[in-house]
């Protein structure tokens, strides 16, 4: 809020708006971590009943009970318990399995990969095979033209849609995996093993977001600056590349960055159709076996990762599209 | 500097008299300031302003887009908080908070202005004190025969009317609620132009009839010139002239009235000589266009 | 109010007529399903353990020889019950939640909204676990988890849509005149964002419906003895590579109910958007009361009888015009009258529905029903300059790819075109601002950019629509100069479009008047003053004061208001509003005949230069 008036003229030293909005949406990021972090830890304290008895079984002694929140560290007080919590995490100790006996960090290391990679490429592929086609069908059926081919595409996507993801999972295995045998059906070995699930994660997406990109194409279409771009007389090409595209961008990327989010989640029904060694895997046995620190490392991971990922979007969708965004919140 | 309790609006028209009338009364504006944003994006969109209106008189004020005079109009009726000064009607300070004054508003787009799902009668009807529901029908029908809608139509929703129509509605929501002075904002200029003409007569009329004192906002100086005692023209935030009708039509005094004289088109007047280059007011206010 | 019988037409479609069907069986199954077949479902048959779908079941056995058919049946209810559970957990939370910022106060208003920002950003899935570890595995909780799980999202719509209405006019005018926030929420805003609410919440409710049957296929939803659809599918996970009719059932319940939840909320949009249902096209009869084409052969832009007709309605009729070799024409006229559509027309850019016909449409020597206008002939400017630019590219671009696309010019040649350009409309150092977006330009720089834009090229022709509607009078002085100083240097006719006769009569040699799709009248600029002859325009002169309006007469009205479109008339259009109008007024359509050289007026009876000295003597 520093200001000097100098010879009459007001100088302003304040951040611009670029900073500024940088600072908002980093202390928006850090302020989620906290709230995620502060969540997590507390959820092992909302769990109603004893975590250590629920996970050790009915037939644990007193004894062995204590001893192992001894070991956990469950006896201190609330505030100290949050404090080692916090300390543990700076050093990247999450714990430890209470099921596995293994350090939560190794686990997570292990699995986090096959997460990651299926969801990359399915990320990539919806991109990739989506906002060409939304882009494609908005030009083609512009205008109330070629209305059959409208219907078909609507239909067809709005079909897919409707079926939920753990079962065209399972579809896609039976059909590709065991009837036709082109795939493996299970497990991560090989490039092969890679299909069935990224094609698993990625085709309701695809569906989605060429639905909404091929409304929004031709939303942009009827905007005046289309009809500038027309009375100039450029040549199609031009029109839909140069002039529509990149206002179709934004809303894609905001879209996209929802979408990547999502696939995330969707890992967790993919990964235990196609038992794929993920944390969505680990996470569903790990609430079974009611291994809360496993649980508390896997939502922290997730949880962590769907916040940066917002926070990069953001960011993309403020480098495309800076007078709204930025101006804007 | 908090407000010493507005007189009751209601209590005060529990003691007036047929619908209709109303208590004239005048309007001070005293060094009003209005910013809006924070930090670096804060932008005073009106400048320490002072204005009166005296009672029974008609002020007009004008000024182009981002002048700041529509946050003044709201800004006297409450909708737009004020960050220093204070509106006063009749002396009384209206104080700071929301809630009824004896002033009332009349928004520019009639479209917008009346709610979609509620009757017209029932948007005539939130205005009038609260009165006994026997006599509330009989006083919307008399408010919308005031501006000439037919009190029939008074069951039916806005969209059964044309613009001019629903302003009219509009107009009459405003005076059901017994204002002492009415701030009209831009009321003509989202209307059709062959209807303009009957909604400026109307509320010349009423303004003549019922004798409430006026502020009437508009970016069209002879639409302002028709109707005021009055003009003040406002640049940027700031009210850059203010005077009587005619002093300030015939010798203006600040470069900015003069623009904005020398800018209305009239039949066959010809246009300013070359203007091909960019005026440097408008280059400056570039920074701040939205 | 309108709402019912609207929602009654819409069900009466196809698609409500499947949307109702849908439902009901979908209730009817729930309701007497395990009634009907629970025995069936529950009896152990260890003689026919996993059998595969034939006769005897359709979708054959489970683990413990339990017909999955029935199961399917059966579990109806639970899941149905289930979904409804947690959508309304997630719509009341989302209410509350969404509506709360608005009656709070301001700080607690913010709190609110900042904690559902915060939720939202979580997946949905994720904060289902999250719960579901809370709440501990189980039927109940896992209902209670997705509910809330649901909720940030639906709060978000809600306080959407919440702050959209609070920003109306209408809830001002509320507040102004003391309606309590409460009355507020009640009356104006909760009436006006029911419809959209009622949408998601349809939309939500299939969502719901797959996320638990998503959460019991996990094994973390319905546990045993209870089953909905995902936990039979969860039951036959192991074998459904194998034999995958066990997995049919379930899934297609599955599917299918989903289906059905979206059914029902296109239904109910359909009813919201139905209010403009497409109205079934009017057969114009081909009024052929033609006026000779005299001056059919002179002219730069000749258009003879020109319509444009859209679905239920024709918006342009009969229009003909023509523009000479640099003259400047204004069309005046109010919103609908199809001033805007004309020279839309001669662009060749009407909007879809629009279907344009004409007899003879000529720019130059093209034929425009034929050809479009060569290249850069014909230059543009729109009412809108913010909107007609395209924000993602910078104005240079904007501009040279003109050059590029029709001179082929090189990109440097065309950019330092585009700087010589934007110099002539008068921008002040246009080599830095060609590289600036058009959002860093004022309005009046943008339609300075528009112009300079369409002089790219050789333009013989500026079309100009509306081109100083959106700008202050100071600045609409100045583009109103321009535009008359870039006419005289390239001696290209301007066609001005303008709901302001006023602005016309500064620019223009001449004036046409239109009302309701139809050239009413058209003189010479120089015969304003000796007053119009038909009495619209009249009106329309007399209607907005002007400078020069004695202060105490009271000004011209028009009675009535602007046929809307669609609206069938017959005579003359004017006639209900017109208080010189007879019977045959009201019977025949006026013709638009010559009256003196250069003037042309559509009225039976016009007003005379004597009607004018005798109403001025009065």
């Amino acid at each position: 809020m520093s200001t000097a008036a100098i010879g009459g003229r007001v100088i302003d030293f304040r951040l611009g708006p670029w900073a500024s909005f940088l600072v908002r949406r980093t202390g928006r990021l850090l302020v989620s971590l906290a709230a995620l972090i502060t969540a997590a830890f507390a959820m092992i304290h909302f769990v109603p009943g004893d975590p250590v008895r629920g996970a050790l079984g009915l037939n644990a002694t007193p004894e062995a009970v204590a001893a192992r929140k001894e070991q956990l560290g469950l006896d201190e007080s609330l505030i100290s318990q949050y404090r080692h919590f916090l300390s543990g995490l700076f050093h990247g100790d999450l714990g430890e399995s209470i099921t596995a006996r293994v350090p939560v960090s190794q686990m997570i290391g292990d699995r986090l990969p096959a997460t990651m990679e299926i969801a990359i490429y399915a990320f990539v592929l919806v991109m990739l095979v989506a906002v060409p086609l939304g882009m494609a069908m908005a030009v083609w059926t512009r205008n109330g033209r070629r209305r059959r081919g409208e219907l078909a595409f609507a239909s067809s996507t709005g079909a897919i849609v409707a079926i939920p993801e753990f079962l065209l999972a399972v579809g896609l295995a039976s059909v590709f995996g065991v009837s036709l045998g082109w795939f493996p059906v299970a497990l991560r070995e090989g490039p092969d093993s890679y299909v069935l699930p990224v094609l698993a994660l990625a085709v309701t997406p695809i569906a989605a977001l060429s639905r909404i990109v091929r409304v929004e194409a031709l939303r942009v279409f009827e905007t005046d600056y289309m009809r500038t771009a027309r009375a100039k007389r450029l040549p199609g090409r031009l029109v839909y590349l140069r002039h529509a595209l990149p206002n179709l961008l934004t809303s894609s990327l905001t879209l996209g960055g929802l979408l990547l989010s999502g696939l995330l989640a969707g890992t967790v029904l993919i990964e235990n159709v196609f038992a794929w060694p993920g944390l969505g895997m680990t996470i569903v046995q790990a609430i079974l076996q009611k291994d809360y620190p496993l649980v508390q490392g896997i939502v922290l991971v997730y949880g962590a990762t769907a916040l940066t990922i917002n926070f990069m979007v953001d960011l993309a969708v403020a480098a495309a599209d800076p007078q709204s965004t930025i101006r804007g919140s | 500097m908090k407000a010493v309790s507005t007189a009751d609006p209601s209590a005060a028209e529990a003691a007036s008299g047929p619908a209709g009338s109303t208590t004239s009364g005048s309007l001070e504006l005293r060094n009003i300031t209005v910013r809006y944003g924070r930090g670096r994006n804060a932008s005073t969109a009106v400048d320490d302003v002072s204005l009166d209106v005296p009672a029974g008189s008609v002020v007009g004020l004008v000024g182009g887009s981002g002048s700041g005079k529509s946050t003044l109009g709201r800004a006297a009726v409450g909708l737009v908080s004020i960050d220093s000064g204070q509106v006063l009607v009749d002396g009384v300070d209206q104080g700071r908070k929301p809630g009824r004054r004896p002033i009332q508003l009349v928004f520019q787009d009639p479209f917008a202005s009346l709610n979609p799902r509620l009757t017209i009668g029932g948007s005539v009807a939130e205005a009038l004190p609260r009165a006994d529901r026997a006599t509330r029908a009989t006083e919307v029908a008399r408010y919308l025969d005031l501006v000439g809608i037919d009190p029939g139509v008074s069951t039916r929703l806005p969209h059964a009317l044309s613009g001019g129509q629903r302003q009219r509605v509009a107009l009459a929501r405003a005076l059901a609620a017994r204002p002492a002075v009415l701030v009209a904002d831009e009321v003509t200029s989202a209307l059709d132009v062959s209807v303009q003409g009957a909604v400026l007569n109307l509320i010349r009329d009423l303004q003549r009839e019922l004798g409430f004192a006026m502020l009437f906002i508009s970016h069209n100086l002879a639409v302002v010139r028709y109707l005021a005692d009055r003009i003040a023209v406002m640049d940027r935030g700031v009210l850059v002239e203010c005077g009587p009708a005619a002093q300030v039509l015939e010798n203006p005094e600040h470069d900015y009235t003069r623009a904005l004289l020398s800018g209305v088109p009239t039949i066959g007047e010809p246009l300013p000589e070359r203007a091909a280059v960019e005026p440097a007011t408008e280059a400056e206010t570039e920074a701040t266009a939205r | 109010m309108s709402q019912t019988p609207r929602l009654r037409l819409a069900l009466r479609t196809p698609l409500g007529i499947a949307a109702a069907a849908a439902s009901t069986i979908i209730v009817l199954t729930a309701i007497f399903g395990p009634m009907l077949l629970g025995d069936t479902a529950d009896r152990i048959d260890t003689d026919a353990i996993g059998r595969h779908s034939g006769t005897e079941h359709l979708f054959g056995t489970d683990a413990l020889g339990r017909d999955i058919a029935a199961r399917v049946v059966v579990a109806t209810r639970l899941t149905l019950e289930l979904t409804l559970f947690a959508t309304l957990i997630a719509v009341v939370g989302g209410l509350v939640l969404g509506v709360l910022p608005a009656v709070l106060g301001r700080r607690a208003g913010r709190l609110i909204t900042a904690t559902v920002n915060l939720l939202v950003a979580f997946p949905g899935l994720l904060f289902v676990l999250f719960l579901a570890v809370i709440f501990g595995v189980g039927t109940f909780s896992a209902a209670f988890a997705i509910g809330l799980g649901a909720a940030p999202s639906t709060a978000r719509l809600v306080q959407n849509l919440t702050a959209s209405i609070a920003g109306t006019d209408y809830v001002a005018a509320a507040r102004i005149l003391g309606v309590n926030r409460f009355r507020i929420i009640v009356r104006h805003i909760l009436p006006n964002i029911a419809e959209p609410v009622a949408l998601f919440v349809s939309t939500t409710a299939a969502g719901i419906l797959v996320a638990f049957s998503g959460l019991s296929f996990l094994g973390l939803g319905v546990q045993p003895p209870d089953y909905d659809w995902g936990r039979l599918l969860n039951e036959q996970l192991d074998r459904v590579m194998v034999d995958p009719m066990s997995a049919v059932g379930p899934g297609a319940a599955i599917v299918l109910t989903g289906i059905t939840f979206g059914l029902i909320g296109e239904v109910v949009a359909k009813a919201n958007a139905g209010r403009t249902a497409p109205q079934p096209e009017i057969a114009t009869a081909e009024t052929s009361a033609m006026t000779p084409a005299e001056e059919s052969a002179s002219g730069l832009l000749h258009i003879d009888h020109l319509q444009v007709r859209f679905p239920g309605h024709t918006a342009v009729h009969d229009v003909c015009l023509t523009v000479d070799e640099g003259e400047a024409v204004g069309i005046v006229g109010e919103s609908g009258s199809g001033k805007s559509l004309t020279a839309l027309a001669a662009a060749g850019l009407v909007p879809h529905p629009g279907r344009v016909s004409s007899r003879t449409m000529r720019f130059g020597d093209r034929d425009l029903n034929k050809q479009a206008p060569k290249g850069t002939s014909m230059a543009m400017v729109f009412q809108d300059p913010m909107a007609s630019l395209n924000p993602a590219l910078t104005v240079g671009r904007q501009l040279a790819e003109v050059a590029e696309v029709h001179h082929n010019a090189g990109r440097a040649a065309a950019v330092s075109r585009a700087v010589s350009r934007l110099g002539a409309v008068g921008i002040i150092n246009p080599e830095l601002r060609v590289r600036k977006r058009p959002h860093e330009f004022s309005g009046g720089m943008r339609q300075r950019v528009m112009i300079a834009m369409g002089l790219m090229g050789e333009p013989r022709l500026i079309i100009a629509d509306e081109p100083t509607t959106a700008l202050d009078v100071t600045v609409q002085a100045q583009v109103l100069a321009l535009l008359r100083d870039v006419r005289t240097e390239s001696g290209a006719a301007l066609l001005l479009i303008s709901h302001d006769i006023a602005v016309v009569s500064q620019v223009c040699d001449r004036v046409v008047v239109m009302y309701a799709g139809r050239i009413v009248e058209e003189l010479p600029v120089g015969d304003l003053a000796d007053g119009v002859a038909h009495p619209y325009s009249a009106a329309l002169i007399g209607a907005v004061p002007s400078m020069t309006t004695d202060r105490d007469t009271p000004l011209a009205t028009i009675p009535g208001r602007p046929p809307e479109p669609g609206e069938q008339s017959v005579g003359c259009p004017f006639a209900p509003r017109c208080a010189r109008a007879t019977d045959r007024c009201r019977t025949e359509e006026p013709v638009l005949e010559q009256i003196r050289p250069g003037r042309r007026v559509a009225c039976w009876d016009p007003i005379t230069t004597a009607t004018h000295e005798l109403e001025e003597a009065r």
